[in-house]
């Protein structure tokens, strides 16, 4: 996964035409592997995150949680949810569990995009964002099961994680992977990811008495490139509202299918009003530089 | 560490309590997770809360805090009663068969025999062996527990015959300075029982002591309910079920359990725990303390402690009229069954202490001149942390030296040692930033009135951070390693020894032009460094190393090896007492060899697949990475577990060898009986600790905290630590349950914050931005509270203030019937910082809460386990 086969593009958001090179190469799909049950609430990953990508540090106010916010921001990508759940027997079970875009295999926010290129989904099952092509509509925030999209005012353009599509392109583990410190974050092909997670799933049925273990790797949307081994799968909710059954809502189903290429009509009117304007109005004039302002 | 961090890797089992290390130590954390992974192993937590390495265990379970001899007492008792030992370990390498003199008494009042109430003094003589030999069989039928023969009697021939006896004095040079009485000593011929059946034995005395401790009684004092006190017991002792000594667990913990008034005796029980289970000197075992800082280990060993010098000498004191007195004070002489051998490694002290006075003073240090050994300062009482403090509110300390370190906030009592520093002369800090104790006279409650007479001069000195300077840090797995820097030092900041060195030779000035009461030690120190006004710390570690100063030959004779003078050391064996080598840290000998820096090393190579890496750094003592490894083999010197195989004795070659370096005479043969132990001058553990070792008792016994919500349950006439001080100052109060302080709390580390200076970088204040108390749910429902409302939490000393974390992660208790609540609050925020800056706090201290009270022996503060109120704000 080492070169840039992996960054192949595999679905463009909101484009008409073929797919520039699909079906030419393959290669093998990325995955993100959390062990929630080794997952120490550190937080590693989250500074590792806000520090690769360069992002400004966040103001945050106590909210009666270790949580470090209660949810992901435009600026902040990776949360880990800090859960206390109860058990039938009175004991407490302290939840943690690193919050991320799952890199979903049909991804809602790809599906209800209406910009062309504004997210892309590669060859390898990372779903990107690309700002520039963002017209900022947060159609996205809405077609995303996991709430992870999230709408900045003053760019007006709309921010995620990007599984460090740079670092993995470059043959490095995402910055979260390398960030933490018991290991519980691991990074490979989709394949190995999903071995490992099961046979951690089986030893914690075996040898300590988590009966229900199991992977979260949803495949009502078609598996995701982040996956979970959970203590208990058959309650994913109590991670921090981790969905069983994620669902794209229907409309962005239908849009893609049906509306889309009508609405692409509708805005090929748009560029012909453009047109027009020009040919009526003139171009753009230069405006007036302001005033430099003396060091 | 006996063990160290990587080690843990290797075991089956894991107790951790007094440490919580998947927030404090979480790059080290991945050990305990890589046991869990590839060895199924099982991890019990035991804390005053789920915290976030509880998050991982198999079993937690919620203890008071401060009760931890009870649970672990009870956990003995346990082992013992469910024959869960290590039967030939049990004999053969600890003190459980040694017979105790007539006269000595069990705590069963609580105070053992010997107490002075006046002084609150024991007087320890009746605390040690009975002087004899074999009276195996002579008490009783030997039964079943001798399983395997020791070794064949026969006479030793090793140096220590000709012992005169010891003093087995405390760990602190300044006991015992009463007068001209001899001290007791250790009888050079123990008497012993191997059949362990004599009354007097260590072993029914142990038997005894805990039989008390029932989980009943563990339920009584701790809270924790007797079936899950039952649950952790069967599973940490099913490492010993039917016998087996194939499996091996590990005692994991940390300040959680120094800092009580009886922290030293908790950390006892451990290590007698994994001596009667045969844990100690195994891969997966051993006793192993989680150090706090980055080099917190390396301070200790370089005598960051008033009492020692470096390498764990003895401080000297006043009665140490001369360097022999001095030698004879502090060289043990082997006590031991007269069969048995015992290498007694500290009676090479007088080799360490020249060396190191050679090191200090260099020529002017000669045998003439008893090596200046009367340049060494003589300490006459305890220089202790809360001593300092105490000395400087009572106006007896004028001024003191800060560095990399922050008074105030540490506390205990932080008021008294604002008040403290209000009364000082002078006040010198080096810091990067600006800090409470730089700013003590800016705390809350300090008005411009009072500021006016604040007439205490503070100088603040810019130093250097830790990514601005190299050396070395020795991490808790006692490894030295060494590291480059990343950035200069911006500004006129400046790396600490360049300070330290630039007033030493201010001092030294001042000396040579008007003289003074003593200044020879001043005048002659040895400052032979290359660039005197900033030596290079690679110099230093190479004079801490060690050097011929003459023509040397190994003592070995077997090697036939010489070194030339001026040559580093390969290794303490080389030190002599006769003024012709050098080393400024004995245990740190064989760290900078003339192979080169050891401490540099970063082979990744691990043949063994152990975690050894013998070539990654340098670990003391000469590179062994498992303390009292001749402890890995049975008697005759095989391997415990023949697949974790650390050493071994090779028959044919005459000699230990393995995976790692033997902790061990090379060339003793099994047949020989030669304890594994060999620092303590019996060979072997010490389940009971002879005369003055320990200043409260030679078994721990469960004492209350200071402030506790019960009378002790064991005997309530005796609550606390019967040789345990209070302060007497007007600030030094201590509340009671009826003074309405009837809440436990204790105080820790986040994980999102580096105790006091993380609160001014950005990114951590993100992830964590205020302070927080931890409250339970039912308490706070009691108090209509809700979680994010402000919370006043008042100790019979001062408050504390902040926004109230209601979690169910902390459950109310049922302490000797009584239902008990226990709160925490995190240490790090206090008066300066980004959110204190920004009016984001309430500007108290946590520590502004803790009681001025020191565990006898370390003299570490209670900060763990005070009596609190706590009340909406």
């Amino acid at each position: 996964m080492s070169d840039r086969k992996t960054l192949q593009i595999k679905q463009i958001s909101a484009h008409p035409g073929p797919i520039p090179g699909l079906g030419v190469q393959r290669d093998l799909e990325v995955c993100k592997l959390v062990d929630t049950t080794t997952c120490i609430g550190c937080k590693a990953c989250e500074v590792a995150c806000v520090e690769w990508n360069d992002m400004p540090f966040a103001e945050t106010t106590f909210d009666n949680t270790y949580q470090t916010m209660p949810e992901t921001r435009w600026n902040f990508w990776n949360l880990i949810k800090f859960n206390e759940h109860q058990r039938e027997d009175g004991t407490i079970q302290w939840l943690m569990r690193k919050d991320q875009c799952m890199h979903c295999a049909d991804p809602g926010c790809l599906r209800a995009c209406p910009a062309d290129g504004a997210i892309v989904q590669y060859a390898n099952g990372i779903v990107d964002f690309n700002q520039e092509n963002c017209i900022g509509c947060e159609f996205c925030v809405s077609g995303c099961p996991y709430n992870i999209p999230k709408f900045n005012k003053e760019t007006k353009k709309v921010y995620k994680c990007t599984l460090c599509s740079d670092r993995v392109g470059q043959g490095l583990e995402p910055a979260c992977i390398k960030a933490c410190p018991t290991g519980c974050l691991k990074f490979g092909s989709k394949e190995d990811m999903k071995m490992i997670a099961e046979s951690r799933a089986a030893q914690l049925r075996e040898h300590f008495g988590y009966e229900n273990a199991g992977v979260y790797d949803p495949q009502s949307i078609g598996g995701t490139h982040v996956i979970y081994v959970l203590h208990d799968a058959t309650q994913p909710e109590l991670y921090g509202g981790l969905p069983k059954n994620p669902q794209i809502p229907w409309s962005y189903t239908v849009w893609k299918w049906l509306f889309k290429p009508v609405l692409g009509a509708f805005s090929m009117l748009g560029l012909v009003g453009v047109l027009l304007h020009y040919v009526t109005v003139g171009p753009r004039r230069p405006q007036p530089e302001p005033p430099k302002k003396e060091d | 560490m006996t063990n160290g961090w990587i080690d843990i890797k290797n075991t089956d089992m894991m107790l951790i309590m007094g440490g919580n290390p998947a927030e404090n130590h979480p790059c080290g954390f991945k050990w305990p997770i890589e046991a869990k992974l590839h060895r199924n192993a099982k991890m019990i937590v035991v804390d005053p809360r789920l915290t976030r390495t509880a998050a991982t265990a198999d079993l937690f379970l919620q203890i008071r805090a401060g009760t931890d001899i009870a649970f672990l007492g009870g956990l003995i008792n346990y082992a013992i009663q469910n024959s869960r030992l290590a039967h030939d370990y049990l004999l053969n390498y600890t003190n459980a068969a040694f017979i105790i003199k007539e006269g000595f008494k069990l705590p069963d009042d609580g105070l053992y025999s010997g107490f002075d109430p006046a002084t609150k003094v024991y007087d320890k003589s009746s605390w040690n062996y009975e002087e004899g030999g074999d009276m195996t069989g002579k008490a009783a039928a030997a039964t079943a527990l001798t399983g395997a023969a020791p070794a064949q009697h026969q006479p030793h021939t090793s140096d220590t015959a000709s012992g005169q006896g010891h003093q087995a004095g405390g760990p602190m040079g300044a006991k015992g300075t009463g007068g001209a009485v001899p001290p007791p000593m250790l009888p050079p011929k123990v008497a012993y029982d191997l059949s362990l059946q004599h009354p007097r034995c260590v072993f029914q005395l142990l038997k005894k002591q805990y039989e008390r401790y029932t989980p009943e009684m563990v339920e009584r004092i701790t809270g924790i309910p007797k079936d899950q006190f039952l649950k952790a017991a069967d599973l940490y002792t099913s490492v010993r079920k039917d016998g087996d000594m194939k499996k091996v667990s590990t005692i994991i913990y940390a300040v959680g359990w120094t800092q009580h008034s009886f922290g030293t005796q908790i950390i006892r029980t451990a290590a007698m725990l994994q001596l009667l289970l045969g844990n100690v000197g195994r891969a997966g075992g051993g006793v192993n303390a989680l150090r706090g800082h980055s080099n917190i280990q390396g301070a200790t060993d370089m005598a960051g402690v008033f009492d020692i010098l470096p390498g764990y000498l003895k401080m000297p004191n006043p009665t140490d009229t001369d360097f022999a007195a001095y030698l004879k004070r502090i060289t043990p002489t082997a006590a031991k069954p007269d069969p048995w051998d015992s290498f007694n490694y500290w009676s090479n002290t007088p080799k360490f202490a020249t060396s190191f006075l050679k090191a200090m003073y260099g020529p002017a240090a000669t045998k003439d001149n008893d090596w200046a050994f009367n340049y060494l300062p003589k300490i006459d009482r305890n220089y202790s942390w809360v001593n300092i403090w105490n000395d400087m509110y009572e106006g007896k300390i004028k001024g003191i030296f800060a560095f990399g370190m922050n008074g105030v906030m540490i506390g205990p009592d932080s008021q008294k040692n604002i008040d403290a520093l209000k009364k000082a002369d002078w006040l010198v800090v080096c810091e990067i930033y600006p800090d409470e104790t730089s700013e003590f006279w800016r705390a809350p409650g300090i008005t411009p009135e009072e500021l006016k007479k604040i007439n205490t001069t503070v100088y603040r000195l810019p130093g250097a951070g830790f990514a601005e300077k190299d050396g070395t840090f020795v991490n808790s797995a006692r490894w030295l390693q060494w590291k480059n820097v990343a950035l200069p030092p911006p500004g006129l900041a400046k790396v600490d020894q360049e300070i330290l060195a630039t007033i030493f030779l201010k001092v030294r000035e001042l000396y040579r032009k008007e003289g003074g009461k003593f200044p020879d030690p001043i005048l002659n120190a040895w400052f032979p460094y290359t660039d005197p006004k900033n030596p290079s710390l690679a110099e230093l570690a190479k004079e801490i190393n060690g050097k011929a100063l003459a023509d040397l030959t190994d003592p070995n004779p077997k090697t036939g090896l010489t070194l030339k003078a001026g040559q580093q050391l390969p290794g303490f064996a080389w030190l002599k007492d006769d003024g012709t080598t050098l080393a400024g840290n004995w245990l740190y000998c064989g760290s900078w060899t003339e192979a080169g820096a050891m401490i540099q090393r970063r082979g990744t190579d691990d043949p063994s697949g152990l975690g050894i890496y013998p070539n990654w750094a340098w670990s003391w003592p000469m590179n062994r990475r498992v303390m009292y490894n001749r402890a890995s083999c049975d008697p005759s010197g095989k391997p415990w577990d023949p697949e974790r195989r650390q050493i071994w004795w090779d028959e044919s070659k005459q000699s230990w060898g393995g995976n790692d370096i033997p902790d061990f005479k090379a060339d003793s043969a099994p047949k020989d009986h030669m304890g594994p132990f060999i620092m303590n001058p019996e060979g072997v553990g010490r389940l009971f600790v002879p005369l003055g070792a320990m200043a409260d008792g030679p078994f721990p016994e469960y004492y209350e905290p200071i402030e506790s919500p019960i009378a002790n349950p064991l005997h309530p006439n005796q609550t606390n630590n019967p040789v345990v001080k209070k302060y007497k100052t007007d600030m030094d109060k201590y509340g009671t349950p009826d003074q309405g302080y009837n809440v436990v709390c204790t105080t820790y580390r986040l994980t999102e914050h580096y105790h006091y200076w993380t609160k001014n970088n950005p990114m951590n204040v993100e992830l964590v931005p205020e302070p927080f108390i931890e409250v339970p749910f039912e308490l706070a429902d009691r108090m209509g509270l809700r979680g994010g409302e402000k919370v006043k939490v008042t100790s019979a000393r001062s408050h504390y203030i902040a926004k109230a974390m209601v979690t169910r992660r902390i459950k109310p208790m049922k302490i000797d019937g009584k239902e008990t609540f226990q709160i925490g609050i995190p240490i790090h925020w206090g008066f300066r910082g980004i959110a204190e800056d920004a009016d984001k706090t309430a500007k108290t201290l946590a520590n502004q809460l803790t009681p001025t009270v020191i565990d006898p022996n370390a003299f570490t503060p209670e900060f763990k386990g005070f009596l609190v109120k706590i009340e909406k704000a």
